[in-house]
């Protein structure tokens, strides 16, 4: 890549230039450039190192918005087979997963939620503990209902930077590592992206993929759109024999667990820690690493013989109505945002692929989730379709 | 929580509290206690004095006391005194798992320059979460002094995760604390005093030395001379140990191998020989030289140490590099003050400088901190000055950039994850260019020691590779980086964690949105 010795020189021309490398600008940069298009991704920092990669991996529908149910089937599908698209190992185990109730308050919540997400498409169905401790034996006889669903699993997200790095070069990608974007103007027939060290790479069409960080982006466009920021804590244990072999998580959606084949349990579920988008997850509340590894316990008694090796936290974006915030735009031509999934690792790579059918001048199998809502109408209203 | 829960309604509160009662830690214990504050030391051990005066359990405490352990007693018998008036309270026994800064606390964020608290504010900052033999307890406290030493570095080569290899400064805990060697006929090798002080020890238990093998040449202990001239009382003190060390080994026919390393240590399930090879200066193998074959069952290897920086990395202080201090260890003033208003470090923690040094920094920190809260007692800070005799004496422990890079591919750097360093080699090819990329790359450092014993070595062999010559080598390691501090600090038995609890116990959040 040639500066010249003009810093304000172009550092590049591309079709489509892509800011933020975590799973969504890496799987809309991979599409771009598989259909065509010259694709330059900026990450101010290695690819998949924040919530990409510091997320629990569960790949789940019963964590799953309703709404978004079809796209986390679809997105569950990907990530299964995604030595076949992505060429490299992600580390996918597909599994059963349950939901567990303890009390007669979460029985009613997950017998709602489950129904909900039944008509929406996931297979889920509600079986009594006896079964459930068929499913997973390691189970405790706690739980007085269980919700059953054969599409669960989960992926190693700490393997997806590199996987993604290796896909992205051979799909020739050009990759700005290690470089934050600092502004955007407009160009002529495009967007230029100012580099951190002055460069300016200028795409006729950009998409921001910026997690937590999309609301300043979205401000170089002129753009306001709030974004919350989770503080979700994961926890790690040292190797253990096997004690579980399901995903387990229960009726309020709290709690994720799950035995990786080197036989560490990590424990998630989004229990809060300490952070904002400026310092990234700083630190670890251990009152809520307690609760979270209790509430772990509970479900799995095995585990109390083992030890607690590594936590932290990670960051999730959130929008006012806790939908996606996926498509052009507005006012700003050929500019498209990608973010804010909730609970969006099963689902997310499916809807930055959608956003690349879009981007790619297609109709997307599905419709994306415009963000005018969330600019016109304020924070509260129901997701509407593109 | 409930009562009979695994956390306590309310936090333990203290002014000060102190985590690592050796030489640095119980120093500014018996000074803040003097000044007047309230202060709470945490250590690993059952009796204060830290890895250096490290104590024998007192069914073993009837032999004769070394001076090491003498001079461990007087540092104990003030802690003890401030322990009978309440004035300084031990936890022993107690494994520090979580320290954090309170939301919300006074002094705002780590960064600019070393500062001290402001007094005005009486709230605590920092949170330290600690298991302690009666179960876990939470302490909160104003001022927060690290001083937990140092972390032995290993350089690996074949064969050195066989049982019966164990470290030379692990070496000293067992034969200080226990009084026993690690074997019947123990090879030792390594760089630094503790080569002599181990072979001597070794010796002492009636166990046979099978060799002392020094990656340092006559050379380079004659390079320390200047700076022990212009310390000649300290020097000749630290020259007369060591002279008794090497008296007591030429005595019993062992003499140290000068400028000779381990080639490999052979052996199945238990060590059986060690192969033996000169070394160049730089402390590379000299390709093609004749080695030797020593038989033995233990090996006590260890090349150097390394401030221990998991409780500063993980509050985010600001850190320096410098090969000669030992790597990487957190900026201070020359009071102890980090970046971080409040927490303060001292001893090998901030910068490997040897116990004798410790003392006095531990003394000028705990000054520091008992004016910076604004204790009525507290004297005006004499800040510790570095004498050139500890820089030179930890300068012939410095790791060796050449040693890594003779590591062959087959060889296990990281031993948590079985990682090796052909795999540390591909990532690299792979893109991955600071260490904690490193870490999601490849598993490296993500085992039960959290990278504590890798992570030198995998810095190291990452900027070699990414070094633009030797003389960027450490520039390099600054680029590469320390590895994102990471709770829980040591590994933390779930079981003792969560105590007895019920279901009620646990505060499940609100449900997330459907």
């Amino acid at each position: 890549m040639s500066a010249g010795h003009d810093p304000a020189a172009p550092a590049g021309r591309v079709d489509a230039v892509i800011v933020g490398g975590g799973i969504h600008g890496c799987t809309l940069a991979l599409f771009l450039a598989r259909g065509g298009m010259s694709v330059a991704l900026v990450e101010r920092g290695p690819l998949c190192r924040e919530a990409s990669g510091t997320n629990a991996g569960t790949l789940t529908m019963q964590m799953t918005r309703v709404a978004l149910i079809p796209y986390a089937l679809a997105g569950h599908a990907m990530w299964a087979n995604a030595r076949a698209w992505l060429g490299h190992d992600v580390g996918t185990v597909v599994c059963d997963g349950l939901s567990l109730a303890f009390t007669q308050r979460e029985a009613e919540i997950l017998t709602y939620r489950a129904g909900r997400r039944c008509e929406a498409g996931a297979p889920i169905e509600l079986i009594s503990p006896a079964q459930a401790r068929t499913i997973e034996p390691g189970l405790s006889t706690h739980p007085i209902l269980a919700a059953h669903c054969p599409v669960d699993g989960y992926a190693s997200a700490y393997q997806t930077g590199r996987a993604y790095r290796r896909a992205l070069l051979e799909a020739g990608v050009t990759l700005y590592e290690g470089l934050a974007a600092s502004d955007i103007e407009p160009a002529s027939g495009g967007h230029a992206v100012r580099l951190a060290d002055g460069r300016r790479i200028v795409g006729t069409r950009l998409a921001l993929c910026g997690g937590v960080w999309l609301e300043p982006m979205l401000g170089w466009l002129g753009v306001h759109l709030p974004i919350k920021v989770l503080v979700n804590q994961v926890a790690v244990t040292e190797r253990m024999p096997p004690v579980m072999r399901t995903v387990i998580g229960i009726a309020s959606g709290l709690l994720s667990l799950k035995q990786f084949a080197n036989g560490s349990v990590v424990i998630g579920g989004g229990w809060q820690g300490i952070g904002d988008r400026e310092r990234g997850g700083e630190a670890l509340r251990p009152e809520a690493l307690v609760g979270n590894v209790r509430l772990a316990c509970h479900a799995i008694p095995a585990m109390r013989s083992g030890r607690l090796v590594r936590a932290w936290a990670g960051l999730e974006a959130e929008t006012a109505d806790a939908m996606p915030a996926v498509g052009p735009v507005p006012g700003v031509d050929n500019a498209f945002v990608c973010g804010s999934v909730h609970s969006g690792y099963t689902s997310g790579l499916y809807i930055a692929r959608l956003l690349a059918e879009r981007m790619l001048g297609r109709e997307p199998a599905l419709p994306l989730f415009p963000i005018d809502r969330l600019l016109d109408r304020g924070p509260g209203t129901a997701a509407a379709a593109e | 929580m409930s009562a009979d829960g695994a956390l306590p309604a309310a936090p333990r509160a203290v002014e000060a509290a102190v985590i690592g009662a050796g030489p640095a830690g119980a120093s500014a214990a018996v000074v803040l206690a003097e000044a007047g504050c309230d202060v709470l030391v945490i250590d690993e051990a059952p009796r204060p004095g830290g890895r250096i005066w490290c104590a024998p359990p007192p069914a073993l405490d009837g032999g004769r006391p070394s001076a090491e352990a003498a001079a461990g007693d007087s540092l104990r018998d003030p802690l003890g005194d401030r322990l009978a008036a309440s004035r300084a309270a031990l936890l022993a026994d107690t494994v520090v798992w979580s320290v954090g800064r309170i939301e919300g606390a006074p002094g705002g964020a780590a960064g600019g320059a070393p500062g001290g608290a402001a007094p005005e504010d009486a709230r605590p900052r920092f949170r330290i979460d600690v298991l302690t033999p009666e179960g876990p307890v939470a302490v909160v406290a104003r001022s927060l002094l690290v001083a937990i030493g140092t972390t032995e570095r290993v350089i690996p080569f074949p064969g050195w995760t066989t049982p019966g290899v164990v470290g030379l400064a692990a070496t000293t805990q067992l034969l200080k604390n226990q009084g026993m060697a690690p074997g019947r006929r123990v090879a030792v090798a390594g760089a630094g005093p503790l080569l002599a002080s181990v072979a001597a020890g070794v010796l002492e238990t009636g166990a046979e030395v099978a060799a002392v093998a020094d990656i340092a040449g006559p050379g380079d202990w004659l390079a320390a001379l200047p700076a022990l001239a212009r310390e000649p009382r300290r020097a000749a003190r630290g020259a007369a140990r060591g002279a008794g060390w090497w008296m007591a080994c030429l005595r019993r026919g062992v003499r140290p191998a000068f400028r000779t390393g381990v080639v490999a240590a052979e052996g199945g399930d238990r060590l059986e020989a060690v192969v033996l090879g000169p070394v160049d200066r730089a402390g590379a193998p000299v390709a093609g030289a004749p080695t030797r074959r020593v038989a033995c069952d233990a090996l006590a290897v260890g090349h150097g140490l390394a401030p221990a920086t998991e409780i500063t990395r993980l509050m985010r202080a600001r850190h320096v590099f410098d090969r000669d201090l030992g790597g990487w260890y957190p900026r201070t003033d020359h009071q102890g003050r980090t970046t971080v208003p409040g927490l303060y470090v001292a001893g090998d923690a901030a910068g490997v400088r040897g116990a004798a040094f410790a003392t006095l920094a531990g003394a000028g920190t705990g000054l520091a901190m008992a004016r910076d809260l604004a204790a009525a007692g507290a004297p005006p800070p004499a800040p510790a000055r570095e004498g050139p005799v500890w820089r030179a004496m930890s300068r012939l422990t410095r790791q060796r950039p050449a040693m890594s890079a003779a590591i062959s591919p087959q060889t296990v750097v990281c031993r948590c994850e079985g990682v090796t360093r052909a795999e540390i080699d591909a990532a690299v090819d792979d893109g991955a260019h600071d260490i904690n990329q490193l870490k999601h790359f490849t598993r490296c450092g993500m085992g039960p020691c959290q990278g504590r014993i890798c992570g030198d070595v995998a810095a190291e062999l990452l900027a070699l590779r990414l070094a633009d010559g030797m003389a960027d080598i450490d520039a390099a390691r600054r680029r590469v980086g320390q590895w994102t501090g990471r709770s829980p600090l040591r590994p933390v038995p779930l079981d003792a964690m969560i105590g007895a609890f019920t279901y009620d116990d646990i505060p499940v959040p609100d449900p997330a949105p459907l």
